[in-house]
């Protein structure tokens, strides 16, 4: 008796939880740690659903400001002649999804929601700029990200157990920048949101590599003078061996 | 993705361990050999590989202290180094380098500094290489017709300057303005363009001062310490982009790339490692240009504003 108790116990408060939230969703670790070994790292999420559907999740990055030059061709150079800076882009960014966005959504609900590269927004620093110049700078800025591994679209990426339990591999490339990121699964029914929630994720360096890094920043003339004489003390100890040569 | 890949914490970056010691071991034989930092290569090399460039700047010219170290100790267990000679170069290339720092503020806020500095860049390197090869090749000639060299230096106007000084290990007999001028323009020249300044160095000491090639790299590489010790400490400080995990590779194997070269170096005669020296300087001059006239596969840079 004692071992269904909890079991029983599951049941009773996912039952209402259930009738109230038509989306339950979690990662399996909060948390990816980079440490002196780190590939890439993917965690998996899993959720419930109160009926059919489909499933959408957008992965953020911390966000920053980028700058995207242009180079043109002067008296037989070329140069850096013309640029435009971008605020508030996410530093990382990528859809995963149980089709493909255009099969889930209408266009206009995937802009509303900033579903998919195409639909993410974000602004010149200077309002003045003209549109077709923003548009041709965000094509390069989103290219070079899509190169990167730092932006992407994974349609058919989360799979569906049955109708209403479903699951998806949210994987990050080696290069991911790290901050805090929000993970914001959508349910869409017929062309609609229905539900939505949102999930921090920390990606964090880990161990001697974290230690090193706060060292750095928070005691960066300590950390420089170290530097020098850790690199001059091993020029020298190197040397020792051939002394005698 | 390579055999084994290591992470570093500064750079935010995992790289292969084998790759990174073999570029190190690389351009250490190159230090070993000339005298010259090698930074001018490494960097756009670590970049090349995906370190972000303030990056590697910074953790080049960290990794340049311990390669300088190792190099000048075994050019100086040799005799092969000059202290006097360098210790007034080094006096004028710390002015030099504050003053480039100054410099570099002003060219800055005019706009287009990269362009001002590949262009002056490349016409140095190209003047500088033509004359360096051309003045082997004909030494080497003169060398195979008649058995020995001619005098390097012709006496000019430079050695009529006061404050004459005896330079034991190069024996030399010149003002001590010579030396302190030329530390003063290869410091601002390094701190405007941000390189150690090694093989700009190298040929003024060897066709201007007329020191003999033998002491020349002990002499360099002992004040490229000095000048990447201030650089890195400054990098640390203003930018917190010193990577001293990279920096540990990289030298790893730039100190046996150090003594391997300063060893093959001292084998060499002076007009072939002026030759070699020489081919090097052009062949970075060409990439300067190439990059400035042949039209890139992307024409859009992109550079994130927080590092």
């Amino acid at each position: 008796m004692k071992r269904w108790l909890p079991a029983a116990l599951l049941l009773f408060v996912a039952l209402p939880a259930r009738a109230e939230q038509p989306l339950l969703a979690d990662l399996t670790s909060h948390l990816i740690a980079i440490t002196t070994g780190f590939t890439g790292a993917s965690v998996v999420l899993f959720g419930a659903t109160d009926g059919p559907g489909d499933i959408i999740v957008i992965v953020r990055g911390p966000q920053h400001d980028v700058v995207v030059r242009q180079k043109h061709h002067l008296a037989g150079i070329w140069i850096n002649a013309h640029n435009v800076a971008f605020t508030n882009v996410p530093s990382y960014y990528a859809t995963f999804s149980s089709k493909t966005l255009d099969q889930i959504a209408p266009p206009d609900v995937q802009a509303l929601h900033q579903v998919g590269i195409a639909n993410l927004r974000f602004d010149p620093r200077d309002a003045a700029t003209p549109a077709n110049e923003v548009a041709l700078f965000r094509s390069a800025l989103v290219d070079d990200a899509r190169a990167t591994g730092v932006f992407s679209d994974v349609p058919g990426s989360v799979s569906f157990l049955g109708d209403r339990l479903f699951r998806a591999t949210v994987a990050f490339p080696a290069n991911v920048p790290t901050g805090t990121y929000l993970v914001e699964v959508l349910l869409v029914r017929n062309g609609i949101v229905v539900s939505g929630q949102t999930t921090p994720l920390v990606i964090s360096e880990i161990g001697l590599d974290a230690d090193l890094s706060e060292f750095a920043s928070r005691y960066a003339l300590l950390y420089g003078i170290a530097a020098v004489a850790g690199a001059a003390l091993l020029g020298w100890l190197s040397s020792l061996p051939f002394r005698n040569a | 993705m390579g055999i084994l890949d290591i992470y570093l914490p500064i750079a935010a970056v995992s790289l292969d361990v084998v790759g990174l010691l073999l570029l190190g071991t690389a351009v250490g034989v190159l230090s070993g050999v000339f005298g010259v930092g090698g930074g001018f290569l490494l960097t756009p090399l670590l970049i090349l590989i995906g370190v972000p460039p303030a990056v590697a700047v910074a953790s080049s010219a960290n990794q340049l202290v311990g390669a300088s170290v190792s190099g000048a100790l075994a050019h100086w267990r040799r005799g092969n180094l000059d202290f006097v000679m360098a210790g007034l170069m080094l006096v004028g290339g710390l002015a030099g380098s504050v003053f480039g720092i100054w410099l570099f503020t002003l060219l800055r806020r005019s706009g287009q500094i990269e362009l001002f500095i590949s262009l002056a860049y490349a016409a140095l390197l190209l003047s500088l290489g033509s004359l360096m090869l051309v003045e082997s090749m004909h030494s080497w000639m003169i060398r195979r017709r008649t058995g020995t060299t001619r005098k390097l230096h012709q006496h000019n106007w430079l050695h009529g300057l006061p404050f004459k000084m005896r330079f034991r290990r190069s024996k030399l007999y010149i003002s001590a303005l010579l030396p302190l001028t030329l530390g003063f323009l290869v410091g601002v020249l390094s701190a405007v363009m941000g390189v150690g300044g090694g093989f700009i160095m190298v040929p003024a000491m060897i066709y201007i001062l007329g020191m003999p090639t033998s002491v020349v790299p002990g002499t360099s590489l002992f004040q490229i310490i000095f000048v990447t010790a201030a650089v890195t400490v400054l990098q640390a400080v203003t930018n917190n982009t010193v990577d001293v995990v990279l920096a540990a590779v990289l030298l790893l194997g730039g100190v046996i790339g150090a003594q391997l070269g300063s060893r093959w170096g001292s084998k060499l005669r002076g007009e072939e490692l002026r030759a070699l020296l020489a081919v090097i300087v052009l062949l970075v001059a060409a990439k300067l240009v190439f990059d400035l006239t042949v039209r890139p596969d992307n024409l859009f840079s992109i550079v994130s504003e927080d590092l």
